[in-house]
Order: structure tokens, then sequence, then C-alpha cells
């Protein structure tokens, strides 16, 4: 995310064309450890203080056969001195580890762009498998872009050769040369990714060195090979950026955190179930090392019981988190059901992924804001909010915990595989600037010869939470209509009109404790507001910055809380003449805002699995204005 | 636990709430509400600290009629909310109330894994081999040939058995009781006490949709004959004694011996190959009944909990630094001017 946003104005903007921010693409086999390879290098791209943000792309096939293009794996970073927000429209360099690899990707390269490639790949059998007739090294066939190449794979076997590994072993190293070579070109320092290595290795020293020979291997050959023009090193300057300790964070981890804080600031121990499932993993993986946190995580034999075990912790008096992606989310509708109706305190997170059915696992979508607000039978109001960015994962995670204990409700938290994955650096917050909100269970047995009133009601209409093990407050909730107050069964028709009622109150009364909608660039009023949710708010916003350093009459909304939404919203976005929702889905949240406000919101849509690229909007604003 | 409150006497009343009962008048599920509130007394535990929890079904209304905590949860899924509500709070004693259809055709995942986990809980299966509260389908325990609306030619599917499946699934404590039996309230006794997953299948008569299923062996007249009442170190006999059960050593199967036969055995709850045998005993042998099996082993709250306290050992809950990890840089003042 642009750590810098705020303090460049349009003019700033315009200030910076895009020479200062480069894109570069790593992609290979599954196998050859791209995703590792971009990981350390996103790492150092931070560490030289530039903003970045980061594109993992990987096949869904774990080891997809050698050498094919659907086993391709790819990492592209965007990094820059100044904000960037996208993981970039077009790579600016590709580094091409096999013909698959250059097959699959060099048609996104930029014109005139740079491929640098490891022709010892390139062998007849390996271009066969690509579906290359002739090799495109030697064809004339990549004239568009600058090509360099040479024997990646030769060269770090000759660098690891003192080490004695095995062919098959020396060659994995060949992700550290490229590596090396990518240090190189940009400028940085290795010392980060020797210390890594380091500790990665610990138990195997002769692998640590071998790797850390294979880096400063790709590091020498580019300060002393003579390629010429295209192929020389480049410093970006660091972004500017507000003082502060910063790190890299992706969407998981940082969601992880938020709810690690969420629970400290509500005063609860976490307890957390899920089933693996792609890209909502490794949430689970993150939480599971953290015991001293007072969390319990539960890996559950599928998706129901994984919700149920979370619900059944919420009732004991933990709180119970949640979190899969469209189908697993899909099969615990029921569950959530049930805690709209026991009204216990529960977070759902949903990363989503391409759909319908497993569709595209491994692959961004934002096509089940539907399945949150409205997916469940009967009318069943569920809070829902979502995340922009990795950063912004860690204030929703905070703020889906202080809704669900506040007002005793599931809540539903959308984030994506692109945020889940994706990496950008992150002023680590200062924990005291949260205000706690304790949760309280309550305590009072009832007077002699009163009942037990679990859904009493507050204010805001939360009912109180009561632990079993408490003496005296005995009783009993279930998934059948109940009396108010004693939360006995009864189903006359006069309860169920008045409990549904009370169920949606108590959910539209959340604006009450969330901040007014605001507009993330522009002014209110102005020809065009272009509405956003999730992680679109990147190339929206970059989008709309441009149109605004051109001169037009663009606004960026940028909205969290999907349902209920902000009390203002529906003003607001009539004060524009138009409104476009570019979305990766069908038109979704489109729907919604012209159901609530009857505004003519217009679809901008996008469902091929990446990203909206910054060009696609700037095009589409231009059409509306037009 | 930081302080032992004394554990106030009771009576079966005190353990009945005051939501009044609503089953089919003559239904098992009657006799099985009064074996348990009439056991509870006596197992040393406070109401406070009881939660019965079920799925859906007719059975699963149960927990309305205890006045303990309870959770009437969603189809089959009581296993899973248990789990999360015993990880939570491992002091609380949970009973689990399901039926055959809950627990073995819906729930048949979390009933499985529940007892391969071997989380500390009671599970009682009220087995009447039919669906009561959607109005008399056949179940997953209904005998071939099973008329219903749903297969009023008679159901074709081989039915489950109950203890079979608990046994397969890794259990390490299986019952069977008979809804009016004046032993139940041992077994339950016995299924409390045991530390881990106790699993009991109680017969229990569905006077509307499938009556007198069960009277092959429940029947009074027959009962003695049919009924074998299983106990710890005790020769398995009955008909008053006059008949026992031997090993079949060249078979490798039971056979029915006179009561004096030497050959008769003792038995050891914990041989889980004999446990197999007296389950699924062919229908000219008696109905065994009573704990069958039991062989403890460690419980899943317990090692989940022992785990994160080993991994929190020596480490402190400091959010601050837990966000501040990792490489990290410290950007002074603004890099360059823009």
């Amino acid at each position: 995310m642009a750590t810098a946003t705020h303090l460049l104005t349009e003019k700033e903007a315009r200030a910076h064309p895009p020479m200062e921010a480069v894109v570069v693409r790593f992609a290979g086999d599954s196998g050859d450890g791209m995703q590792l390879t971009g990981g350390q290098f996103t790492l150092s791209t931070a560490l030289a203080g530039n903003d970045l943000a980061t594109f993992p792309d990987f096949p869904a096939e774990i080891r997809a056969p050698q050498g094919t293009t659907f086993g391709v794996s790819a990492f592209q970073i965007n990094f820059g001195s100044a904000a960037i927000e996208t993981a970039g429209d077009q790579p600016d360099v590709l580094i091409a580890m096999n013909p698959a690899a250059l097959k699959v990707n060099a048609s996104e390269i930029r014109e005139g762009g740079l491929i640098i490639a490891d022709d010892g790949e390139f062998s007849q059998r390996n271009l066969a498998k690509a579906g290359y007739d002739q090799n495109p090294l030697e064809d004339g066939s990549l004239a568009k872009w600058q090509v360099v190449h040479f024997n990646i794979s030769q060269l770090t076997l000759d660098a690891v050769k003192p080490f004695g590994l095995g062919n098959k072993e020396a060659l994995r190293c060949k992700n550290m040369w490229t590596l090396g070579l990518a240090l190189w070109m940009f400028d940085r320092d290795r010392q980060p990714i020797v210390d890594w290595l380091k500790a990665k290795f610990a138990k195997a020293p002769e692998l640590a060195e071998a790797n850390i020979a294979a880096l400063n291997a790709g590091h020498a050959y580019g300060e002393t090979v003579e390629m010429g023009a295209p192929f020389k090193q480049h410093h970006i300057a660091p972004a500017p950026a507000e003082p502060g300790l910063y790190r890299t964070v992706t969407g998981a981890e940082a969601l992880a955190l938020g709810l690690v804080a969420g629970c400290q600031l509500a005063g609860v121990n976490m307890f957390f179930g899920s089933y693996p499932i792609t890209p909502a993993s490794p949430l689970l993986h993150h939480l599971a090392r953290l015991k001293e946190f007072g969390i319990t995580t539960f890996q559950a034999e599928d998706e129901i019981a994984a919700i149920c075990a979370a619900i059944g912790a919420s009732y004991a008096g933990q709180l119970g988190i949640t979190s899969s992606s469209g189908p697993g989310i899909a099969l615990k509708t029921e569950a959530i059901g049930l805690a709209v109706m026991t009204e216990l305190p529960l977070v759902v997170v949903n990363s989503q992924r391409g759909g319908p059915s497993t569709g595209l696992p491994t692959k961004t979508e934002q096509s089940d804001l539907y399945q949150a607000v409205y997916g469940r039978n009967a009318d069943s109001p569920v809070p829902v909010i979502a995340s922009r960015s990795p950063a912004d994962a860690f204030e929703c995670a905070i703020e889906a915990c202080r809704i669900a204990t506040r007002y005793m409700t599931p809540v539903i938290l959308l984030t994506d595989g692109y945020i889940a994955n994706a990496a950008e650096p992150w002023r680590v917050p200062d924990m005291t600037g949260f205000a706690p909100f304790p949760v309280s269970y309550f305590d009072t047995p009832p007077a002699e010869g009163q009942s037990v009133m679990p859904y009493s009601r507050n204010d805001e209409l939360a009912r109180p939470w009561i632990k079993p093990g408490t003496p005296g407050l005995e009783h009993r909730i279930g998934g059948i209509e109940k009396a108010p107050g004693t939360g006995n069964i009864d189903y006359r028709p006069e309860v169920h009109q008045e409990m549904s009622d009370t169920r949606a109150s108590k959910v539209l009364g959340v604006v009450n404790s969330i901040p007014d909608q605001d507009i993330c660039l522009g002014r209110e009023g102005a020809e065009l507001a272009v509405v956003g949710w999730g992680s679109t708010f990147g190339p929206i916003h970059q989008a709309v910055r441009r149109a605004i350093a051109a001169g037009k009459d663009v606004a960026h909304i940028h909205v969290r809380h999907i349902w209920p939404p902000p009390k203002n919203l529906g003003p607001l976005l009539k004060s524009f003449k138009k409104v476009i929702v570019p979305e990766m889905n069908m038109g979704q949240y489109k729907t919604l805002l012209r159901d609530q406000y009857l505004v003519d919101a217009q679809p901008l849509t996008k469902v091929s699995g990446h990203p909206f690229r910054i060009a696609e909007i700037e095009a589409a604003i231009d059409r509306a204005l037009s | 636990m930081n302080e032992v409150s004394p554990i106030p006497t009771t009576t079966a009343k005190d353990w009945a709430s005051d939501q009044e009962v609503r089953w089919c008048p003559g239904c098992g599920d009657y006799a099985v509400l009064k074996a348990v509130q009439r056991t509870m007394p006596d197992l040393g535990v406070a109401r406070e600290k009881t939660v019965f929890i079920s799925g859906i079904g007719c059975s699963s209304r149960f927990p309305y009629y205890m006045a303990t905590y309870g959770f009437h949860t969603i189809h089959g899924r009581a296993p899973a909310f248990a789990t999360g509500v015993k990880l939570a709070n491992p002091e609380l004693d949970v009973w689990i109330i399901t039926g055959d259809g809950d627990a073995l055709s819906i729930g048949g995942n979390h009933t499985m894994h529940v007892l391969r986990r071997n989380l500390d809980c009671q599970i009682l299966l009220f087995n009447n081999e039919i669906y009561g509260l959607t109005k008399g389908q056949y179940s997953p325990t209904s005998r071939v040939g099973t008329r219903s609306p749903s297969t009023p030619f008679g159901s074709v599917d081989r039915p489950v058995t109950p203890c079979m499946f608990a046994l397969g699934s890794g259990a390490r404590f299986v019952a069977r009781g008979i809804d009016v039996h004046k032993n139940l309230p041992d077994v339950l006794k016995a299924a409390h006490a045991h530390r881990g997953a106790s699993f009991v299948e109680i017969y229990q008569n569905c006077v509307v949709y499938n009556d007198d299923v069960f009277a092959s062996f429940t029947s009074r007249e027959i009962a003695a004959e049919k009924q074998l009442w299983l106990q710890a170190g005790e020769k398995m006999l009955f008909a008053g004694g006059a008949k026992g059960l031997a090993l079949d050593v060249d078979r490798l199967c039971l056979k029915v011996v006179d009561g004096d036969d030497p050959a008769v055995i003792v038995h050891d709850p914990r041989n889980k190959g004999i446990a197999a045998m007296l389950i699924e005993m062919p229908e000219s042998f008696p109905m065994a009944l009573g704990v069958i099996y039991e062989d403890p082993a460690p419980t899943f709250e317990a090692a989940v909990l022992e785990q994160n306290r080993a991994a929190a050992k020596g480490k402190s809950a400091d959010l601050q630094a837990l966000v501040s990890k990792g490489q990290t840089w410290m950007v002074e003042k603004e890099p360059h001017k823009l």
C-alpha cells in the first residue's frame, strides 16, 4: 500500500513519472523457487526504502509436470521512489527461467522492456514442451523487447561446484544466482539475504554456503559481464514515507496479527477453528505458532466442524474465529445462521478466490460479496467488512473482533487471494494507540423466583454473554425461535416477527459505532465517483490520481463497511453525477448500492483471476466522462 | 481451578428445567430423560459446570429439559460444538445428545472424529432406527426392508451398527443400554466415570413410527433369554445363568454354551477383539448390553492444552514485540524531498 499516499499531492504525483518505479517479474517452473526468490527480493526492496507492492501468481498444481506452461509460477513486484499501490500493469523486466516461463509471460512485458532468459534451459525438449517450434531467443520473434540470455544453469553449477552437491541439488541454487543478479541490477545489499540463508539452512551449512556462493556469483556476473545498454545497474531512490519502524507484511500475516490484537484489545482468548483451503490456510499456519497469546488453533475434520467448534468456543467464553475461502464459507453457512440466531460473537474470514465451485483456487476474485451479505437462509443479517490491502487487513481484523464482541454477532471479514499473498511495507503500529474494548461476561444470578434472561438487551440490542460454568445462570440456547428475554422456545407468529426485527435492528445499529464514509481522493459532488471495496484499492487510487492530475473531476471512494453501510454513504453517492464501481466480479457491490440508494451505479467488472490494471480503470473513467 | 467449592447435594428434580417436555406420549425419550436426571445427583458434578449439547432430531430437544447449560445446535454437528466448548473450558462436563440420523447419517463424519480424538465427553446416541421428527423416514440404522414414507417398497441398503462404527473410529468406551431398563443409570455412571469420549448407544422405542422394533430382545417375556448384561471381571452369563458365551477357538467366534461350562469367558472390557464379536453377535444370540469396551487413553483437550502450555512456556504475550518482528528498517525522516 501507499505508505506515502497521504504525502503526495496530485502535482507531486505528476512530478514523479513512472520512471522512478520498476516492475520486475520472476517466472520459472513451479519447482524453481520463484516465490522464494520474489519474497527475498521484496525484503531487500523494502530494506532499500522503496515503496512496493507484489503479486505472487502460481499454479493450482503443487508440482505440475516440469517445463510445461501450466506449471509456470511467477512473482511480480512493483517498487519505486514514489507511492506504489499496485503490483504494476506491465513488467519492465522479465526473468524467465525456462521456455514455458517466457511463453506465458512475454506478451505482458512492456514494449521495449528487458527479458533475461536462462538459455541453458532452452533445449529442444523444453522448447517443445512450451509449444515453441523454434528457439525464440534466436528466431527474432522477441524483437519488440530487449533480450539478454546466458546459461544461468551452467553458471550456477560452476559456482557451487566446490560444495560437492549432486547435479539436482546444485541446480536448485539457480534461483539464488538469479536473485544475486537482480540484487546487482538494482544496487542492493546482499547481507540480509546471506543472513536469511544461514538461518534457513542452519542444519545444513553446506547448502547455506552453496546458496550464498550462487548468490554472490550472480551478483558478480552482473558486475563484470559487459552486456551493454539494456543491462545496466539502476538505483531507485527510497520512497518518501512517514518516519517510523517498518517491516514488510503479507495480507495473511497482517490478518493474523490483527486478530491477535483484536482478541487482546477485547481481553479474550482466541479459538481459531479452520480447515485447510487455498488461499486461506496461511492464516491458520501463522496463528498456530502463537500459543503464548492464549490462542488455541484447531484443524477440524471439515469446514463445518471448524466453524461449529469456533461457535462452541464463543459459547464457552472465548472469541471463536474461523477462516476459509468461498467454497468453505458455503459449507459454513448453516452454522453462521445458528450464530445469528443464538447471538454469539464470531469472526468469519473469507479469503476470496475465483469461482464458482473449485474455480481458480490460486487466483483472486471478489465474487463472494453476495454470499457474505445475502448468502444465508432466511433473514440472517451479519455485519460485513472488507480489507483493501495487506496492511489494512490488520485494522479490519481488529474491527471485526470489536463488532463481534460489542454486538454479540457473527462478523464476516472479506479479504482475497491477492491481499493474502501480496506483500507491502507496513509501518509497525504503536499498539498503545488502539483503544481497548474489553468484553464483560454477565454473572449476576436472577433474584429468587425470577428467570435467567439470556435474551435481555442493552441499548445497542446486544444480549449478555453468559459463560457455562457461571453459577445460577444455567440456561439453554439453540437454533429454534425463542422468546425475548428468557430465550425459551417460542415460535408464536408475533414472537418471530419481534425477534427478526430485533436481530435486523441490532445489526443495522452497528452504523452508530463506525465512522462516516470518507473520500480518498477528489471532491464531493464531482462529475464522477469511482467506488470500490477490497483489494481494488490500489489500481482505483492510482487511476483516479492520474485522472485528477490530468484535470478531470473524479473522486475515489473506498468502502470498508460493506454491511451495514456507513450512514452518509447514500447522500454522498447521490452528490456525484456518475458512479462507477470497479470490482473483480460480475457487478455485486453495484447491485447492493443500487438497491440501497437507487443510484445509477455502473459496473466495471473483471474476473480473469488477475487484479485490475490502472490503465483499465483510467479507460473506464474516460469512457464515463466522455 | 482456584477454589474448589463443595458440590451441593441434589435430587433428580433439581436437574429438571421448568420447560414442558414435548415428546409424544409413550416415547422412550422420557425414560432416558428420567434416567439421566436420576443419575446426575450421583455424579458429583455441579449443575453450572454441566453442558448438554445436541444436534437436531427428537432426542436433540433433550437439553431444554435439563436445568443445566444447554446448546441445541444444528443437524449432526453437536460433536464439533462440544469440541469447541471443551477446548475453551476443559472444566465443563460435556454431554452430547444425538440420534441415529443425527450421529450416523448427516453427522457421521463428526462422530468419527470426536471418537478418534477422544474428547472427554459422554455421547448418548438414542437409536430408534427411524427419523421421527421428519415423520418416519428410514434411517441409517433401519433394517433392510423397512417400509417408510420414503421407502414404500422397503429400504434396500444395509444398516450401520453404531457400536461397530464407534469401535472402528477408535472409541475407547463403547456401551449399550435400553431406554426403559433399570440398568441404564449404571451405564451412564460408567460412561461419566470414563475419561475420554464415552459412546453409549441407547435402544429407544419410537411409539409412533417404529413401535416395538427392539421387541425381539426387550419384551419382558424373552428379556432374560435375549439380554446379556456385561460386567467387567464377571462371566458372560444370561438366561438367569443357564447359558453363557464361550470362544469357539477353531472358528474364532463366540458360541453359546451351558452356564456351568468352564469355557464361559470372563468379560475383559479391554479386549477389543471380543468387544467386536459381542457387538456383532447374530440374531439367535442374546444382545450384548452394558459396557462392552473400555480402554482409557489420553484425552484430546488435555493433549491440546498441554501442547499450548509447552509452546507458550518462557514466552510473553507481547503484542508490540510481535508486530515488530521480522526484518525491519527505520525511516528517520523523509528520505528525499519531493
